[in-house]
């Protein structure tokens, strides 16, 4: 019973997410429109919808709190969808605010704090979209236009008051009473405005095969969006048998019949124009201010004309065309993450299963009497590995989402951050679709979070000082992001005031991070580098928002979490870009196996540039620091021998290796006795006791009871490149 | 024998809601569809004790759907449950007035949706 409960539970709050996801980027383009000043009534709509279904499962799964704050935008954004409110920039703020509220609660609720009406804890106050937010956007509802009730609920009162003068459109629609009566209200909103507006009203008949009638519907809808408003589908019966279906789609629009036809007519669709009645009944209401008599008739009289025979009297034509796509759509699951990384794990396994059967297959092959077994074992072995790639790949490929999910969070970042601080800023994205493992999405939108409230907060300017430094009032953030060989590379670039290198290290010194000494000394790169020190920071105020306890150095330890960097280049005047370079995936990972005296260790294949050997005519000592000379340009080594204390025996006359690493702009060469080949391993963690032991990003099973610790390149390019000490960790394992 | 119910929402919580709810009174065989385009899919040809439509759907709302259960005649009898919030009286009156059997307004108890399934069974003879 409970884990039914919890499966529930589970479906409701993944539900919720998705909603409050999909709800977020729809504001988004929401607010673009809104400036633009071209809102697609469609969206309203379903950002209406959107609310009024978070609404009911919040209320069905006894989610009060949520369920309130779903009440409140729903009544605002009712009153938006209907027209009776206009959509402003502080609508829209309200509604923003809505959407953080709702991921408030849904997080606490994932951890446990949530404010479900039989959970012992309640830990939030109530929400910032309560009373006091609503009345200065949503005004007293006007008395609704009594034209939008429907004719069995028009109360005697309402019908009579002079309030009701104009017409009702569409009781002069030549449509009958089974149209109008299954339509919703907002259904029946969209129908009178576009009447009001004198678009021009079709029904479309379309023969449907029941097998592919979810991918015809979105092609059609497809073709009919730029042209017009699809107000709903009315399934029918007449005509319709087994495998196909007739539906009659009514459809707003300003382009030609013929044009209509030739865009959406296919096989036996047939088109028709909803005729306009303007004689007969109705006399011709063209100054809507003074008709009483004429509203008294909505309701009673028009909707329920009887004739069938009259839609199709006026101007029928049929036109036959190409058949409608046959396309089936994808149906799609959702699936909790940590059920992939055990299927992850599994296929870790798996690999150390097919290791195994290939050395059982070298020690049969030594037999000449099984040489045949062996072959044909070594034969089903190779079978086995090339399946258990693509099992691996298809489970990595499912785990790739696309970072615009993280995108769209910042977008939002960008719009109330710089409304808070009265700037203007546009918001430039690229590569929104290039794809990474969810759980680095996940982990990375909070350092992306931070960078940018960073850029907005000290990077551009306010749009007066930004006009005298000539440049335009508007502020410019791009987030651009692509793929480079294994990586990630995300950046984030504001035209802004820039940093100055002088400044940096002026705070370094006032705030202790520096000497007078080391930071003259100091090259421009690392002056800048400053910034990810902790207690570093370049602003002389610490706002609420930049200034939360959260520093650029945890955005640097984060990134490097994931086995990332982060690089900072910036212009006084010009502006600041952060690059951040990712792997695309933490789940499984090749790594290039070495041997460093009788230990061996694994190094992510992503961090690797190449391997070469050691020649030690070409090694200094610059600094204290070991570098190599390697084609003209200077690359720092790194013993592992010294990194981690091991056997100090003399390495004269033995040959070594130098792996050069790089990522971002640092290059660091490992110097180790071995190269052991390259193999898939997925990464385990140390356990708590370890964790903290620098140098190291956890272990690995090799497949024949061999554990071997896995070296955390991103982790020591940072660690070595700032310090000349090489040492870590305070024992040593020698 | 075992009841037959098709839900037709386009909340996959709310279908997993009524699942569990039903499923709780043993043999329920629960038919899930997510829109009322899938609907007229299955619909033509399965036949079920009860239906039960949400009635704010995209595309085809339940109202339509409602309609299109009455106009044809393997359904012309089903029972019908419209679910619908509990501000639109008007949907659920309008519902009625199409041919549903009754109607229930979110939020509901796992129990109310039971005793009225049981209602609307008893009460189309079925």
């Amino acid at each position: 019973m409970d884990d039914k409960r919890d499966a529930l539970r589970d479906e409701f709050l993944a539900e919720a997410q998705e909603i409050v996801e999909s709800l977020s980027r729809d504001l988004l383009v929401l607010d673009q429109s809104q400036k633009e000043g071209r809102i697609d009534p469609d969206l309203v709509n379903e950002v209406f919808r959107a609310v009024h279904t978070l609404k009911g499962v919040a209320g069905m799964f006894g989610y009060s709190q949520l369920g309130n704050i779903a009440h409140h935008l729903e009544d605002l954004l009712d009153a938006l969808r209907l027209g009776r409110v206009e959509l402003s920039q502080e609508a829209l703020d309200v509604l923003f605010e809505g959407v953080d509220d709702f991921q408030r609660l849904l997080s606490d609720e994932r951890e446990g704090t949530g404010d479900r009406d039989d959970s012992p804890r309640r830990s939030r106050p109530p929400s910032s979209i309560g009373a006091a937010a609503m009345p200065s956007v949503l005004p007293p509802p006007p008395p609704l236009p009594g034209a939008s009730r429907p004719p069995a609920q028009a109360s005697p009162a309402a019908a009579a008051a002079p309030a009701v003068r104009e017409v009702d459109p569409l009781s002069r629609l030549d449509l009958d009473s089974s149209v109008l009566t299954v339509l919703t209200e907002y259904e029946e909103h969209r129908l009178r405005t576009n009447v009001q507006q004198g678009v021009a009203l079709y029904r479309l008949r379309v023969r449907f095969s029941l097998t592919s009638i979810d991918a015809s519907l979105e092609d059609l809808k497809a073709r009919a969006k730029p042209v017009g408003e699809i107000i709903t589908y009315l399934p029918s019966m007449d005509g319709g048998d087994g495998d196909h279906i007739d539906l009659d789609v009514l459809l707003a629009s300003r382009a030609s019949p013929t044009d209509l036809r030739d865009l959406l007519c296919s096989g036996d669709a047939v088109l028709t124009e909803v005729a306009i009645k303007r004689d007969v009944k109705t006399p011709v209401p063209k100054a809507p201010s003074s008709v009483p008599e004429v509203a008294m008739h909505r309701g009673s009289t028009a909707p329920t004309d009887p004739e069938p025979g009259l839609v199709r009297s006026h101007e029928t034509r049929e036109i036959s065309a190409d058949q409608l796509s046959l396309r089936s759509v994808a149906s799609t699951v959702r699936v909790d993450i940590r059920k992939l990384d055990h299927l992850m794990n599994i296929v870790g396994e798996l690999a150390i299963v097919r290791s195994a059967v290939g050395r059982v297959t070298e020690r049969i092959r030594g037999r000449p009497e099984l040489r045949q077994l062996a072959i044909d074992l070594h034969r089903v072995n190779r079978g086995f590995e090339r399946h258990l790639a693509e099992l691996q790949d298809g489970i990595l490929d499912v785990r790739m989402v696309p970072l615009g999910h993280v995108f769209d969070k910042l977008a939002r970042v960008v719009r109330q951050v710089g409304r808070e601080h009265g700037k203007d800023v546009r918001l430039t994205v690229t590569g929104a679709d290039t794809e990474v493992d969810k759980l680095i999405v996940e982990e990375l939108s909070d350092p992306l979070m931070h960078i940018i409230r960073n850029a907005i907060d000290h990077g551009i300017e306010q749009p007066d000082a930004r006009h005298s430094a000539g440049k335009s009032r508007t502020g410019t953030l791009a987030l651009n992001a692509y793929q480079k060989g294994n990586h990630v590379v995300i950046e984030v670039e504001d035209d802004g005031a820039g940093m100055d290198e002088i400044k940096l290290r002026e705070t370094a010194i006032r705030k202790g991070i520096a000497t007078a000494e080391s930071a003259r000394d100091m090259s421009r790169d690392e002056a800048y580098n400053l910034i990810f020190v902790p207690g570093f920071s370049t602003s002389a105020t610490v706002t609420d928002i930049s200034g939360r306890g959260v520093g650029m150095d945890v955005v640097k330890t984060n990134i490097s979490r994931l086995g990332g960097v982060i690089d900072v280049q910036t212009e006084v005047g010009v502006g600041t870009k952060f690059t951040i370079t990712l792997p695309v995936t933490l789940a499984i990972i090749s790594a290039l196996l070495v041997r460093v005296r009788d230990r061996q260790f694994a190094i992510p294949i992503a961090a690797v540039q190449e391997a070469i050997v050691l020649d030690s005519k070409f090694v200094r000592t610059v600094e204290g620091r070991q570098v190599l000379s390697l084609r003209g340009s200077t690359l720092p080594l790194c013993r592992l021998t010294d990194l981690f204390h091991l056997d100090e025996r003399s390495d004269a006359g033995q040959r070594q290796f130098v792996v050069v690493s790089a990522l971002g702009s640092r290059r660091l060469g490992f110097v180790v006795d071995s190269l052991e080949g390259q193999q898939d391993i997925v990464i385990k963690s140390l356990g708590k006791s370890l964790s903290n032991v620098r140098g190291l990003a956890g272990a690995t099973d090799l497949g024949d009871q061999r554990v071997c610790l896995v070296l955390d390149a991103p982790g020591l390019l940072e660690e070595v490149l700032s310090t000349t000490d090489v040492s870590v960790g305070a024992g040593g394992w020698a | 024998m075992s009841l037959r119910v098709l839900i037709v929402d386009d909340s996959s919580a709310m279908r997993a809601f009524v699942r569990a709810a039903l499923e709780e009174d043993g043999s329920v065989d629960v038919v899930e569809s997510t829109s009322g385009f899938e609907a007229l899919r299955i619909l033509p040809r399965e036949s079920f004790d009860v239906v039960i439509v949400d009635v704010n759907m995209p595309d085809i709302n339940g109202l339509e759907l409602v309609s299109f259960l009455r106009k044809t005649p393997q359904h012309r009898n089903t029972p019908v449950i419209i679910i619908s919030t509990e501000a639109s009286s008007r949907d659920q009156e309008r519902g009625i007035a199409l041919g549903a059997n009754a109607f229930l307004s979110k939020p509901f108890e796992p129990q109310e949706l039971r005793a009225l399934v049981a209602r609307t069974r008893a009460g189309s003879g079925g």
